[in-house]
């Protein structure tokens, strides 16, 4: 049984993107769609969730994503509560259940959850109260469902379509969970070609049974390509067993205008951001005409208020 | 305390007896088997009626948490644990803190063990001093204070200068050592097996090779010393075929692999239960299915628990973070009866992998049922059913991935030393 789902199949979390019926993912990009004039007006708020309480559960530092999860949340009219809990500073785990428990004391309606422990959302979703949601954040090397949704979000927009799509995600997939929720989203939505292009010692075990073609050099991996979508390269796996240097992986796999050439000319370019410029993606791409880079963080803010609102029960702006 | 057991389907692999008849124990000894010998009164009258009457489970692998870890299981909970499982002989591993690696550790165990009612305790004896892998115990002192091997547990050896030395050593007094095949360093950071299931859930992997290579490692310095070794918990396809391979070129090795393993697979973690976080990792498959089809053709010379209670905080916890182990010791006669049901292997040859192939192991006695051995009996209901709950476990561990399923198979006697030291309440 999915645990993402209630009895009658509609969205109760959103822990991954694995296994999600392609009606909810479209579900959520349609309503996505109807919130993003709500960024335009002059008051920038539905109230949809008024009076409901969220809070941002960060057991690993972020602030991109707590930053747009805390907008969305906003705009819907919820009151929002940060937490950034250093889990180094905690006896790990039991203060998991400890803070949820306490929180939910507090009458939470929502948690959105990041941390460093893959399944941790699986975890706390398990635990909570039949009446909360939890949104998954980010979850270790696992999921991070809002992320591949919106990138989803921005392929539709700017390709209208997935069925006759060739799309390839370049670099770090075995410590990415954007990665891995993007190859969900894409099989899911009925791309018919996903490849992963990197080297061996940052492709995981067995990626193909996910349903991608795998590739080790730019100019194979590239070719035909509709969307073409870098991964940030952390810089602790920069240098040692992993890579032997960032220059060399630059070099090789960077992206950079000339290899962006070997796909198509109308090829879009998306990063999940922060960058590493000159590591895995060159200025000149980050900033040019086909990168739809910034577009993709202000459809964040869409989607996560589309997530927040269906797991809230309703659907319309 | 004289014992009348009649008219239970009496097996016994070891003299190859699969028969309803009566069992006669006196002074701790099988007396008789069939008739009464000449004026038996016997105390006790045990109905074995549709029972199957067996040796004494030997569990190679049961963690007593004491010393060091009362928190997590006692002396008392376990043992009783293990007699309500059929297990009238466990071995102990050293993993204890302090770990079990000077004598008077090991003497306050079975001293401890001693005056408890349930099996006999068998420590395991750790290999290095803090089972750091660095300076050998001293063995010879550990043999006379009771340890029957060495081992290292779970935290194999970082160095292969030790573990040369070890098998020199421990070979020079004929001692046998007790080695899990794992490579630390491959196995570094992993949580659990490095294939497509983990690669999904973005759980960092143990590879196979963590354990193939280690495996290679130890059988050739096996074969340099003449070592007497037996590798533990195997989990792997091609470390069976490695071990058969090297039992074919005559090399005395023997292996056993966890109950848990024959049933359980990568599969099952997708749920990412920390109940199913193990040592080894849960496999593939197709590494399970080779355990299974190598424990019937003898491959696998024996099935244990390896119980590890866990407390229930150390589980209510991330995957990655949660402390490994199943508790398991009142499991291991229902999952190897399922593996026999759903392999088409006879009862017989089923208790043979849990009672006389450990025993022979351990190199201790029990295991049979033969006249004028020890009396260590477990009597069990072949078709009970029950379900896995915290209720039904006398185990202060509740962390099993079998909570909550149907077992087929449940012990109502374990007679150990002529006494009855379980009896099922409920039937």
């Amino acid at each position: 049984m999915n645990p993402q789902l209630t009895a009658d199949g509609r969205l109760r979390h959103l822990l991954t993107l694995d296994g999600l019926p392609r009606a909810i993912l479209t579900q959520i990009l349609d309503t996505a769609e109807s919130f993003m004039d709500v960024g335009e007006r002059e008051v920038k708020k539905v109230p949809l969730l008024r009076g409901k309480s969220i809070f941002n559960l960060f057991f690993e530092p972020s602030t991109r994503t707590r930053t747009t999860f805390e907008i969305a949340a906003k705009r819907l009219s919820a009151d929002v509560v940060n937490l950034n809990i250093a889990t180094s500073s905690q006896t790990k785990g039991e203060a998991i259940l400890d803070t949820v428990d306490n929180l939910a004391a507090m009458h939470a309606d929502m948690f959105v959850v990041r941390h460093s422990q893959s399944g941790a959302a699986h975890f706390i979703a398990r635990h909570v109260a039949p009446h909360i949601s939890v949104i998954n954040a980010g979850d270790g090397r696992h999921a991070h469902p809002t992320q591949g949704l919106l990138d989803m979000f921005t392929i539709r927009r700017f390709k209208g379509e997935f069925h006759n799509l060739t799309v390839a995600i370049v670099g770090d997939v075995l410590h990415s969970r954007v990665a891995r929720s993007q190859i969900h989203a894409l099989t899911t939505l009925g791309v018919p070609e996903v490849r992963v292009i990197g080297p061996k010692t940052l492709l995981p075990t067995g990626v193909e049974q996910m349903g991608v073609k795998v590739f080790h050099t730019m100019e194979a991996g590239l070719a035909g390509c509709d969307v073409v979508i870098m991964l940030r390269l952390q810089s602790e796996r920069m240098k040692g067993a992993l890579l032997p240097s960032a220059q060399e992986y630059f070099k090789f796999f960077g992206l950079t205008p000339e290899k962006l050439a070997l796909a198509k000319p109308d090829a879009i370019v998306m990063h999940p951001g922060p960058m590493n410029r000159g590591v895995e993606i060159d200025s000149e791409v980050a900033d040019g005409p086909q990168s739809v880079i910034l577009p993709q963080v202000t459809y964040g803010i869409a989607v996560r208020m589309a997530v927040m609102a269906l797991l809230a029960g309703g659907t319309t702006a | 305390m004289k014992i009348h057991i009649k008219n239970g389907r009496v097996i016994d692999p070891m003299n190859v007896r699969d028969e309803v008849t009566n069992v006669f124990v006196a002074a701790g000894k099988i007396v008789a088997i069939g008739h009464a010998p000449a004026d038996f009164h016997a105390n006790r009258t045990i109905d074995a009626t549709g029972l199957v009457v067996c040796p004494g489970l030997v569990d190679l692998s049961v963690r007593l948490r004491e010393p060091g870890f009362e928190y997590r299981a006692t002396l008392e909970s376990e043992m009783l644990a293990a007699a309500a499982g059929g297990v009238t002989s466990l071995a102990c591993p050293p993993d204890t803190d302090p770990p079990l690696d000077e004598p008077g550790l090991v003497e306050m165990l079975k001293f401890r063990a001693r005056n408890l009612p349930g099996p006999r305790v068998y420590p395991i004896g750790a290999m290095t001093q803090k089972l750091e892998g660095k300076m050998l115990t001293e063995m010879a002192e550990l043999t006379e204070a009771g340890c029957r091997a060495f081992t290292q547990a779970d935290a194999p050896p970082t160095d292969t200068q030790v573990l040369l030395r070890a098998m020199e050593y421990a070979s020079t007094f004929d001692f046998s050592l007790w080695l899990r095949p794992q490579d630390v360093s491959l196995a570094r950071g992993g949580v659990a097996h490095d294939g497509a299931v983990a690669s999904r859930l973005g759980l960092p992997g143990i590879p196979a090779l963590a354990e193939t290579v280690a495996l290679a490692t130890i059988l050739q310095l096996a074969r340099e010393t003449g070592a007497r070794i037996h590798l533990a918990r195997l989990s792997t396809r091609e470390s069976i075929a490695m071990v058969r391979a090297a039992k074919a070129q005559g090399l005395a090795v023997t292996c056993d692999v966890a109950s848990t393993h024959v049933h359980l697979s990568e599969n099952d973690l997708i749920s990412f239960d920390s109940h199913l976080h193990l040592v080894p990792p849960l496999r593939s498959l197709r590494d399970r299915d080779a355990i299974r089809e190598a424990l019937r053709d003898g491959s696998i010379d024996a099935l244990c628990s390896d119980h590890t209670p866990v407390d229930e905080d150390e589980k209510q916890v991330p995957f990655g973070e949660s402390a490994p182990g199943a508790s398991g010791v009142e499991l291991l006669l229902p999952l190897t009866l399922k593996w026999a049901r759903e392999m088409g292997v006879p009862l017989m040859q089923a208790i043979d992998l849990i009672s006389w192939k450990p025993a022979q192991i351990l190199g201790v006695p029990g295991g049979n049922l033969a006249v004028g051995s020890c009396a260590d009996i477990c009597i069990f209901d072949e078709t009970a059913e029950w379900v896995v709950t915290p209720k039904a476990l006398a185990s202060q561990g509740n962390n099993t991935p079998f909570l909550n399923h149907p077992m087929q198979g449940r012990v109502r006697y374990t007679v150990i030393d002529g006494h009855i030291d379980f009896e099922s309440l409920r039937f």
